[in-house]
This record gives structure tokens, sequence and C-alpha cells, in this order.
């Protein structure tokens, strides 16, 4: 079995706005799609979604507020699903609610920690 | 008046497991056999003895100073025997011998608990946790045991022979463990209960009293967790809550004839309101602090069992809270309740597409779901699904069950058409 890390990106849009009713009908959707893959059994990693607030460091210590200026998608969160193959973790990527908000997920293989 | 026939295997399970208790602690697994024979003998006496002269009056305090005489005299024979042949005395008998047998409710609680943490120990098998608890902790015989885990005496009395036996190799103490392992060994404890709880409740033994005896049991030694203030943590009194939800359905589950009614079929004017009530009052106890647990969540949907409506809002809450378990934990039974809840809350169409995803086709209660699922949607692949099922169960009410299913789909095929 192979483990896989779906990346959520999407683009911040400050000018949408949310009803509580709306938001708990989004929170609801993922939590749909993630029971669905836990109900597979192919749910490594919940993982965690990010908010907005953050800061990027670089070298010699300088912290900017975010890479929100440089780049058109933020990186909103990530989960890990256990697969043999890259197409099934596609496969279920393919179910996430994010595309209808106009977002991506990204598919990338985990490397195994090896016990070196 | 209640004869003593009728008196003896009652005080037997509760007396027994005190007393075992008591005198095991003192004893250590080393000697934890001679803890059981001495209690045996004990009420052998009083079945002899009461048989003769009738009940005494106060029947516990008889055995409690019976078994307390015979165990003093078996640990001064056995001081004697160790100070002639031994050189070394053996450490808690000589204390034991100096001190009195405390048989009062307070020590006999530790004990008990004590004791629980000693068998619910995870270098023993689960089943064999299970089954020593229900000897040792309950005073369940042997047979009784076996019955439950649909097996035989030999079996059972194997399984916990070997389980005594690597207690003792590994000296196992019979104590509470250290705060920092504590944790640990709690959780190890509440799966032990957990199992014991639903080995009653699911069982496919035909005996229900002694099947509703272990649920009851498990009861009562959960509770006994909360009596403590070192084990009385927010997940006990989940685990408790949910052991009253499910109980309260009880008399609700059973027909006539020891048939099981299925949930949505249950006279709910049978469901124990008490039970029901002090299940909440343990799931408001268990939602104080930071943990969250299985026990948690699976308690919140044994909550929303107890509800009666059977609205949109309360079957997406319990999609929600299955949703939220198997994050925590797979288990195939959640994922097929899951998505019933999902038809409930959504439709049966979308259910059937994430059913087939779950690929449990060697499960009969897969195909149950599924049969359930298409039936009005496509009643030839329903009935496809029930022949599955038919063909995968195992035991006979499983396969009643299904047949009716079965009967009552032809039936609705019929009136459709």
């Amino acid at each position: 079995m192979n483990e896989f890390a779906l990346i959520f990106r999407n683009e911040e849009n400050p000018d949408v706005q949310f009803s509580p009713e709306q938001m708990q009908g989004i929170l609801g959707q993922w939590r749909n799609w993630i029971g669905g893959i836990a109900a597979q059994n192919k749910l490594a990693n919940p993982g965690n979604r990010l908010g907005v607030e953050g800061a990027v460091i670089r070298k010699g210590g300088i912290v900017t507020d975010g890479p929100y200026a440089e780049i058109k998608e933020m990186l909103t969160g990530i989960l890990v699903v256990r697969t043999e193959t890259l197409e099934e973790a596609v496969e279920l990527g393919k179910g996430c609610p994010i595309f209808s908000a106009g977002g991506s997920v990204e598919v990338r293989i985990v490397i195994p920690t090896t016990m070196e | 008046m209640e004869t003593e026939e009728q008196l003896i295997p009652h005080l037997f399970r509760t007396e027994y497991s005190k007393i075992v208790a008591v005198l095991g602690r003192l004893f250590g697994f080393e000697h934890i056999e001679t803890a059981e024979d001495i209690v045996s003998d004990t009420f052998m006496l009083a079945a002899e003895t009461w048989g003769q002269k009738g009940l005494p009056a106060n029947p516990a305090a008889w055995l409690y100073t019976v078994a307390k005489n015979k165990a003093k005299d078996h640990l001064k024979r056995n001081t004697i025997f160790n100070n002639k042949v031994a050189v070394t005395l053996q450490q808690n008998a000589a204390e034991a011998y100096e001190t009195e047998i405390d048989l009062s409710g307070k020590n006999i609680a530790d004990s008990q608990l004590q004791m629980m943490f000693a068998i619910c120990n995870p270098i023993i098998p689960t089943e064999a946790q299970i089954g020593l608890s229900l000897r040792i902790l309950c005073g369940f015989g042997i047979e009784e045991i076996a019955d439950a885990f649909l097996t035989n005496k030999e079996t059972i009395n194997k399984r916990l022979f070997r389980a005594k036996e690597k207690l003792r190799h590994e000296h196992v103490k019979i104590e509470m463990p250290a705060t920092v392992e504590l944790n640990n060994r709690l959780d190890t404890v509440l799966t032990t209960l957990y199992l014991l709880f639903n080995e009653g409740y699911y069982s496919r033994s035909q005996n229900i009293s002694l099947r509703k005896d272990l649920c009851l049991e498990a009861m009562r030694l959960t509770y006994l967790l909360t009596g403590n203030a070192v084990t009385v943590q927010p997940p006990v009194y989940a685990l408790l809550a949910l052991m009253c939800f499910h109980a309260s359905r009880f008399e609700a589950r059973t027909g006539q004839q020891g048939e099981s009614i299925l949930y949505g079929e249950q006279d709910t004017s049978l469901w124990d309101k008490e039970l029901i009530a002090r299940g909440q009052q343990y799931l408001n106890k268990a939602s104080t602090g930071v943990q969250f647990t299985k026990y948690h969540v699976e308690a919140a949907i044994a909550f929303w069992h107890t509800q009666k409506v059977d609205s949109q809002q309360k079957w997406e809450s319990i999609l929600q809270l299955y949703n939220t378990l198997l994050i925590l934990e797979y288990s195939p039974i959640a994922a097929l309740n899951r998505t019933y809840a999902l038809s409930k809350a959504i439709n049966k169409e979308s259910a059937i597409i994430e059913a087939e995803k779950l690929k449990l086709d060697d499960n009969h209660l897969y195909h149950c779901l599924l049969g359930y699922l298409y039936t009005d949607i496509d009643d030839g692949s329903a009935l496809n699904h029930f022949e599955k099922a038919l063909k995968l169960a195992k035991t006979k009410p499983d396969k009643k069950q299904i047949k009716l299913y079965i009967k009552q789909l032809a039936e609705h095929t019929a009136k459709t058409n």
C-alpha cells in the first residue's frame, strides 16, 4: 500500500462571504467526502485545514506576511489517503468539494519514513 | 421469600467476584486459584449448611466470615509450611496473616478495580481478558462463559488457564498502575468493558438472560470506574452513556419467541426512559474536558437513536457522527451504518454509489444494506443482494432474518407492479 497526500489549493477571494448556513453546507460536504474515504478504509491521516493567518520565513530571518501577494492559489489544507496506485488516489481526489469553489487538488506520493 | 436454590446462584455471582477480588489481591496471581478454591468451598459449605438449617439472617456476612476463616487457615498452614520448608517467607502471605482480611465495601471496590487493571492487560489476548473478567470480576461459571462465546467448557478452561499462567509468568501485580501509565492502561480496560458489553448486546448466543447479564456486568464494572478519583474520567462516562442508551432497548429488541426486532420495528413505548435519562447525565459529564474519544462519538450516535423522531436533522447528525467515528477509527460496521445514515439524510441513490465503493463483498450485512438500498430503485438487484447475503450468513437467526427480507421484497414488488 502507498500513501498519497492530497494538497488543496484555492484562490483567496475576499469578495465572497458565506452565510452561516452556506458555511455549514460546505463543511458538511467536506465531512461527507472525507467520511466516504474513511468508510473505504483509505484515510491514512485526516490532516488539517489551513487558515489565512500566517507568515513566510526566508534566509536571513526575513519574515513576510505570507506568500499571498506572489501566488494566485493558496494552500488551504492537506490530507493523506492510503491506496495502491496514484490512479486510485486521483479517483478519490475527484470527489473533493473544492472544485465547485474553483480550487484544485494536487496528488503526491508520500515517501515512507525509513527506520534508519 | 427467596429459597436458597434461587438465592445461591444470585449471591454466587456478586459475592464470588467480591471475595475473589479481595483474596486474590492478597494472594497475588501466583495463588489466584487458591483464592478461587476458597470461595468455591465457601459456597459449597453454604449450599450444604443452608440446605439443612435454612438461610442465615445475613447470607453475605455468613459467606464473608466463612471465607475469611478459610483464608486464614490456609495462610496459617502456608506460613507454617514456608517456615519449615522454605527459608524465605512469602511476603504477602505473611503480611496477610498478620492483618485482618478486609471485606468492607471500600476494600472490595478497591480490590475489584485493581483486579480489573491486572486482568485487562495487553500481554494477554483480548478474548482472554474478557473471559477472565467474566470469571473473576463477574463471577460467571465456566459453562456460562462458554455459552456466551458459543464454545465449550474445555476451550474456556484452557484459555483462562493460559491467561493466568501468562500473568503469573510476567509477574503482573494486582494493583493500580502508576499515574504516568494510567491513561494507557485505562484505554485497555475500557476496550475490554466495551467488548464485554458488545459480547452481550450483539452475541449470537440464544441465551437472552445471559446476554443481558453480560451487558449489566459490563455496566457495573464501568460504573465502578466512576467511583474512583483516579479513574473517573470523561471517556469512562462516555462509555457508560453509550451502554445506557443501548441497554434502554433491551425489552424492545427481543420478541416473545426470543427473535430480534429491528430498530425501526420496535415498540418505542418499551424503551427504558430512566436509562435514557441516565445516559444523558453521563454524556453531559463526559463532555467536560478536552478528551474526545470514539466512545464520545458512539454515545452521541446512540443518543440520537433514543430519539423517536425520524427527521432529516436526526439522520444528518448521525451521518456526521459516523463520518467523525470513521475518521477516528475504521470499522466495517461503522462504514455500513454510515452509508445507511447517508441514505436517510440524503437519498438512496447517493448511498448506493457510496456503498459500492466499500468493497465488503464477503460481508452478509453489506449485501443486506445494498438489498435495502436497491429496494424500490431496482428490485431485481435488491433480490440479488439479499440472496448473496443469505449465502454468506452463518447463523440461523441471520438466515431467518434475511429470508424475511426476501419475503417482504417479493410482497413489495408484487404490490408495486
